[in-house]
């Protein structure tokens, strides 16, 4: 019998998501991460007892009853016996109704250890794309490339940077990289001499829309195991109407054959961005709701790896989300979801990455709780070598963090060191009580300012649309071990 | 077995609290912008 004296101080709601997808009644277990698949009355006995606390009632067998019965369930005492009983085991086993973690926070040296960053090589581009966050390349800024000596600078300084960390992440970013093509060949081969010599390992990346990506360009990506990221909407008609020329003609039929080409160079490609990888990412918008059907395109295209993800907008776009979308979207997500097992039973595999989820081979809470690193961890460099706590940033003078050319690029500004260091989970007041708070560590911290103007507030609409994918990313999870056991 | 409740993934995420924290682990990153490799979509590397 289900102790139930233990919900007097333990919510359900911040720590165990029980929900419907599919043909699936679902439980997560939010600080032990298990995952469990429930009949409709144990579902619905979970319900009731989160029910039962939304009205701070005391939970009690009676109380469970009354819920259910004002649902027009039928109760069978038998039946909510055995449920109780098996629910009880489970929280004796430490699978569901978790004790919550303890609050450990991430402990960082005082100097920061920066392992990873992103070189801007080039801030102009051959697109104009329309929701471009980067002013099409400018960041707000002249558009200019980055010379040979701040890009050297940029591998001294993480290799300097990175202190015991063995291996170093180096992202060729721009505006379009590739209209620096001369630098990145001469940054890899100065990154890979000077690693070599303070016994790092360099692990290159390059983010590109893909229109130079000629047959030369691929052979030094590949001979190099560079991994790579690539633009690609989905559709023509919306790829083209985002992702334009600067005289407004579409690129798609430009880079999609020269995607399609790189992509099959690597069939064995990590779903997780491991090793040496590919990936083809577009974003979705107002304008493309059923943006499952622009994955699906992709994955027609022999596409293995896809990522598609939701703008970021300012509302007065007309591109941005607007009220109502947001359930054309998580039907979007639902159709992908059964599409993507439908194909992997048919041998038609692809991966969608918000769809892939490691649970028990995943991250550690401490990864969690702190999230992606920015403005400690990882840094971004504009040609001109100043230095900013992520690519988002890069330009907004308030989050600068100093400069390659200062006299210790080192020291970096200490106000904004901190002010990221302390975003982590705990410290978003909405995402304490979230139940996506493990997987999804607080979000963005440059979409959280852009929207609340605050590294502690967070995007909502994104808190939505991150709760959706990771229910369908559950459900696959689930469906595939059911076959794999079946 | 159960009759009402299926286990299909066992963790014990909390523990990792005081185990993890290494800090071997890719960068990730939670923008749109670079595959939104979100920490919750990551594999632990130790």
């Amino acid at each position: 019998m289900l102790n139930l004296v233990y919900f007097k101080d333990y919510s359900i709601k911040k720590n165990v998501h029980s929900y419907r997808q599919g043909d699936l009644f679902i439980a997560h277990d939010v600080n032990s991460g298990s995952l469990h698949v429930l009949d409709e009355g144990a579902y619905d006995v979970i319900k009731a007892i989160e029910k039962l606390q939304e009205m701070l009632e005391t939970v009690t067998t009676e109380g469970i009853c009354q819920i259910l019965r004002q649902a027009g369930k039928t109760v069978i005492a038998e039946e909510l016996s055995e449920i109780l009983d098996e629910l009880e085991e489970l929280r004796k086993e430490g699978t569901l109704f978790s004790a919550e973690a303890e609050n450990v926070l991430p402990m960082y040296p005082e100097k920061p250890i920066v392992k990873a960053i992103c070189l801007h090589v080039a801030h102009d581009c051959n697109l104009r794309c329309e929701y471009c966050f980067a002013g099409t390349g400018a960041f707000g800024g002249s558009r200019t490339m980055m010379d040979v000596e701040t890009g050297k600078k940029g591998i001294d300084f993480v290799i300097e940077s990175s202190g015991h960390r063995d291996h170093c992440e180096v992202d060729f970013f721009g505006g379009e990289p590739l209209l620096n093509f001369g630098l990145i060949k001469s940054l890899v081969e100065y990154g890979r001499k000077a690693g070599k010599a303070h016994g790092k390992t360099i692990k290159f990346t390059l983010t590109t829309n893909g229109v130079l990506l000629n047959d030369r360009i691929q052979e030094f990506l590949e001979q190099e195991e560079i991994s790579v990221v690539l633009s690609l909407d989905g559709r023509p008609e919306v790829h083209d109407r985002m992702r334009p020329y600067a005289d407004g003609r579409g690129s798609y039929a430009k880079v999609t054959p020269l995607i399609k080409q790189f992509a099959a160079k690597r069939p064995e490609s990590s779903p997780y961005a491991q090793g040496t990888y590919y990936y083809v990412r577009g974003t979705y918008t107002h304008f493309n709701l059923d943006f499952d059907r622009d994955v699906l395109h992709m994955a027609d295209l022999g596409i293995k790896q896809i990522s598609v993800e939701p703008v970021v907008a300012s509302p007065k776009d007309a591109y941005a989300f607007q009220e109502g979308d947001l359930e054309k979207i998580h039907e979007a997500y639902d159709r992908l979801g059964e599409e993507l097992l439908l194909r992997r039973a048919q041998d038609r595999d692809f991966n969608f990455f918000h769809f892939n989820i490691a649970l028990d081979q995943g991250p550690c809470m401490i990864k969690r709780l702190s999230g992606c690193g920015a403005g400690h961890e990882y840094v971004a460099i504009s040609p001109e070598g100043d230095l900013y706590p992520c690519h988002q940033f890069v330009g907004q003078e308030a989050y600068k963090l100093g400069s390659l050319y200062d006299e210790n690029p080192h020291q970096l500004k200490d106000e904004v060191v901190k002010s990221f260091r302390s975003a982590h989970v705990y410290s978003k007041p909405l995402c304490r009580e979230c139940w996506a708070r493990f997987a999804c560590s607080g979000g963005c911290h440059a979409a959280n300012v852009s929207f609340t103007q605050s590294l502690t507030d967070v995007y909502t609409l994104g808190c939505e649309l991150q709760k959706k994918r990771l229910e369908v990313a559950f459900y696959i999870k689930i469906k595939e071990i059911q076959q794999d056991l079946m | 077995m159960a009759k009402h409740i299926q286990t299909i993934v066992k963790a014990n995420l909390s523990s990792t609290a005081k185990t993890g924290g290494c800090g071997k682990c890719q960068t990730s990153c939670q923008s749109a912008c670079k595959t939104s490799c979100t920490v919750g979509n990551q594999v632990c590397v130790k």
